[in-house]
């Protein structure tokens, strides 16, 4: 990951031809260039476009699209904290001004001497260990001002990232609670091997028997979605794992493919199986980029035992393999059209839908896009069989789920319960006391307040990806709802008014209170946003970005009020501040040359 | 908005605006006649009453550069019923506001001292006459400043547009504008 003084055009050149010129691979090439060079300089972009025979602004648009893509130096250390409001919790932004203030660097500038710049990106996925930082790309976890100090030591004397201590970059699986899956001991091939005893249309029958629904978000059936694809016109299908686990205080889906790989390639092996699929796809977050090696390994010790690849376990005709593809930081891209568009070489712009991705996906093929839980949970259901599998979980919820816990509780980590397991049991077992609230399912999910702890994890009750934060009574949750409305603005993907304004706006109006300039009426115009973006976003991004508003709006009203300043309407700047300029390039300071903020009342 | 037995008060002014909504106002031709059936004009560049009373509507153009405008902007909102934004100045800050990514000072150094055919005044002074408001170091919309009722986008608004939108403000419905009225150029 060190930048290496090799000319620009060699590293073209290699990484051009490791991945075939192919436009497709464009997100790939940008980010492999700048792995070696460290950015992507205006030439790079130029040489780029004229190989693969693609316009030159279609290649910057591309990479000014991913936050994890620069145009220009970010220095030789570049030092990204998360900043999900579970970090937050644990003082990231205390320990970001601390790093600043010792490298003598401001947040989001470069050093003057070129060596390093200090940001903050949207959550890591280390919530259970936090607070976490990226550097060159690389988590460290279990951040204290001790090893903030050491680490800047080690920046000021230019020590390669190879050579810190290993225990920086310790990432923990924090495995709590174990049912259903995380027991399986997986064989690799013995699920394959049961549900081609079953052959492709009982394997299907199967699935659909268990009624296992998506555990990416949208809890659509997985057995329909696959039959669609089955069914689709079309010679060559593909199966998308979206790994892209974007949603703040998500995590289980790092744990799955750190400890449990072979459980989710032979996951999607199975729906290639019964979807006749020949191509798949792994969609990593370019936040887990320190995954890929031992993930390619998994892949390659899967083709050497013969389950993947051609003829897959012998049998003539089962053809399929799996790529990985790098995000390289934008959420919108766990959107799943937005995923196809940017393993198309793309920018992460949701499609128009209909047609959805099981009738034109990547490349105009049927694809299934399936969650990595999802995909893992078929492996039970191949070794279990179906009856076992939906015997577990609620009527419309079968199976278990994995939840990733943060924020204000004793034991952080994943937890694997059967659906319909209460809020109340949960903050039991993680040893939460004096609780607040609790955000589920992410920022863009539902923040439920003590009264409703009652209530179940299942799709008909409270559903979730994953995401559990909790924060207790001595947490803000105007503050919570303020980090989740900056993440949305950050994260729209600018495609469409109402969300790219709108999320912006609310931004704007959750810092005019917290900066203590709000007013009753401001209330209002958040309420009148919350109802433009839920009318008319384009995806699930701009739909979802007024929710952790809303919810807190309602249940936690007097947290807004108390930061009103009046009950009418308040400017959001000081007024007589505005005229200081002219104060001194007049010399006046008559009672004319000031302002009141709020109108005197005469 | 039928109000029994009187007339509605309506006060109109222009502050950080070229006065080309005002134009666009009158634009509506014989409607005015209808108009001054309805309304009476409170504060207004046709009355030339200098202070605000109760009104029942009020209307800006422009938007808000200086001590002045905060002033008369707040006379008009304690004072009408309904405040509306009238024209792109007033809506978004418009073409003013094109000085928002200057720095004030240096505006006011370039105008008084620099600037070429400029005379400057004894001693290198900007003008301060108390008189003369301060300038604010941006312009802002009106809804930055004060609260807004209703916004007509356009520059101007055409007069059309803006008789739409005050017969339905008169008649007790919510003003609705649609294309093609609606416009924001
Ligand atoms: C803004 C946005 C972000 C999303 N992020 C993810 C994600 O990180 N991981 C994921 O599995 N699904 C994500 N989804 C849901 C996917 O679009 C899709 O529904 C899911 O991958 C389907 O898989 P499943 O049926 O197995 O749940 C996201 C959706 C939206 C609208
Ligand atoms: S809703 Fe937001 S994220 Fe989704 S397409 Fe529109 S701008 Fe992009
Ligand atoms: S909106 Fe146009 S017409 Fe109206 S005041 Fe501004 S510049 Fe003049």
């Amino acid at each position: 990951m060190e930048p290496i003084a090799n000319s620009l055009d060699a590293v073209l050149e290699a990484v051009l031809s490791k991945r075939r010129r192919d436009p497709t691979q464009l997100l790939q090439i940008l980010r492999e260039v700048q792995e070696q060079v460290g950015y992507i300089p205006p030439p790079a972009l130029t040489a780029i476009a004229a190989a693969l025979k693609l316009p030159r602004a279609r290649v910057e648009g591309v990479a000014g699209f991913y936050s994890f893509l620069h145009l220009q130096p970010v220095g030789k250390y570049r030092v990204l904290f998360s900043d999900n409001a579970t970090d937050r919790l644990l003082g990231n932004l205390d320990l970001l001004g601390t790093m600043c203030q010792k490298l003598w660097v401001e947040q989001g500038k470069v050093s003057e001497d070129g060596l390093v710049s200090v940001d903050v990106t949207s959550c890591t996925g280390m919530c259970d260990q936090g607070p976490a930082l990226l550097v060159n790309g690389r988590p460290i976890t279990r951040l204290t001002h001790q090893r903030v100090n050491e680490i800047c030591e080690l920046i000021r004397s230019r020590r390669p990232l190879s050579l810190w201590p290993q225990e920086y970059f310790r990432v923990e699986d924090n495995i709590r609670r174990k049912d259903d899956l995380l027991n399986t001991v997986l064989e690799p091939g013995a699920a394959l091997a049961a549900a081609m005893a079953l052959g492709p249309e009982a394997w299907l029958g199967e699935v659909q028997k268990s009624s296992l629904r998506g555990r990416g978000g949208a809890g659509f059936t997985t057995g329909v979605k696959w039959e669609a694809c089955r069914n689709a016109p079309g010679e060559e299908r593909v199966i998308v794992c979206n790994a892209d686990e974007g949603e703040p205080g998500t995590f289980k889906d790092r744990v799955l493919l750190t400890s449990y790989p072979d459980h989710v390639f032979e996951g999607m092996t199975l729906a290639a199986y019964a979807t006749g699929a020949r191509q798949g796809f792994l969609y990593l977050r370019g936040e887990y980029r320190y995954l890929l090696e031992p993930l390619e390994a998994a892949l390659q010790r899967r083709r050497e035992a013969g389950l993947l690849g051609q003829g897959i376990r012998g049998q003539a005709g089962f053809d399929f393999d799996i790529e990985i593809h790098l995000g390289a930081g934008a959420y919108v891209c766990g959107e799943e059209t937005a995923l196809i568009e940017s393993l198309e070489g793309k920018r992460g712009t949701p499609r128009i839908r209909p047609p959805f991705p099981v009738i034109k996906g990547y490349l105009g093929r049927p694809t299934v896009v399936n969650n990595v839980e999802t995909l893992a949970k078929t492996v039970l259901i191949a070794l279990e069989g179906a009856e076992r599998f939906a015997a577990v979980g609620t009527a419309q919820s079968t199976g278990t789920k994995l939840l990733s816990i943060s924020g204000d509780c004793a034991f952080p980590g994943i937890y694997e319960y059967p659906f319909g397991v209460s809020i109340e049991q949960i903050l039991e077992d993680c040893g939460a006391t004096d609780v607040q609230a609790v955000q589920v399912g992410g920022a863009s999910g539902t923040c439920l307040a003590s009264y409703e702890f009652h209530r179940g994890i299942a799709y008909e009750d409270v559903p979730t990806a994953g995401s559990f934060m909790i924060f207790d009574t001595s947490r803000d949750l105007f503050e919570v709802a303020r980090n989740f409305v900056h993440f949305f603005a950050h994260e729209s993907c600018g495609f469409c008014t109402p969300c790219r304004v709108g999320t912006s706006l609310l931004q704007n109006f959750m810092d005019k209170l917290a900066t203590g300039h709000g007013a009753k009426y401001d209330l209002a115009d958040i309420e009148w946003i919350n109802r433009l973006l839920k009318a008319a976003s384009h995806c699930g991004l701009g739909l979802a970005a007024a929710n952790p508003v809303v919810e807190t709006l309602i249940k936690f009203r007097p947290a807004y009020e108390r930061r009103l300043q009046s009950l009418d309407f308040a400017p959001a700047f000081d007024l007589d501040q505005s005229l200081a300029e002219a104060r001194r390039m007049t010399g006046r300071d008559d009672a004319d040359a000031h302002l009141s903020s709020v109108e005197a009342h005469r | 908005m039928i109000v029994s037995g009187r007339k509605l008060r309506v006060a109109t002014t222009s502050l950080a605006g070229c006065f080309g909504c005002h134009m666009s106002f009158l634009d509506i031709d014989e409607h005015l006649l209808e108009l001054v059936e309805l309304v009476e004009f409170d504060r207004s560049p046709l009355t030339d009453i200098k202070h605000c009373g109760p009104c029942d509507i009020g209307i800006i153009e422009g938007g808000v550069c200086n001590a002045e405008n905060v002033h008369v902007l707040r006379e008009f909102r304690k004072h009408c019923k309904i405040l509306i934004a009238l024209g792109a100045c007033a809506v978004t800050g418009g073409l003013p506001a094109q000085r928002n990514h200057l720095d004030v000072g240096q505006c006011l150094q370039e105008v008084y001292h620099t600037c070429i055919g400029v005379e400057s005044l004894p001693g290198g002074q900007v003008p301060n006459d108390p008189e003369l408001p301060l300038l604010l170091d941006k312009v802002h919309p009106i809804h930055e400043v004060v609260r807004v009722d209703y916004f007509i986008p356009g520059c101007p608004p055409s007069g059309e547009a803006i008789w739409k939108f005050l017969t339905d403000l008169i008649a007790g419905h919510t003003p609705r504008l649609s294309h093609p009225i609606l416009r924001f150029d």
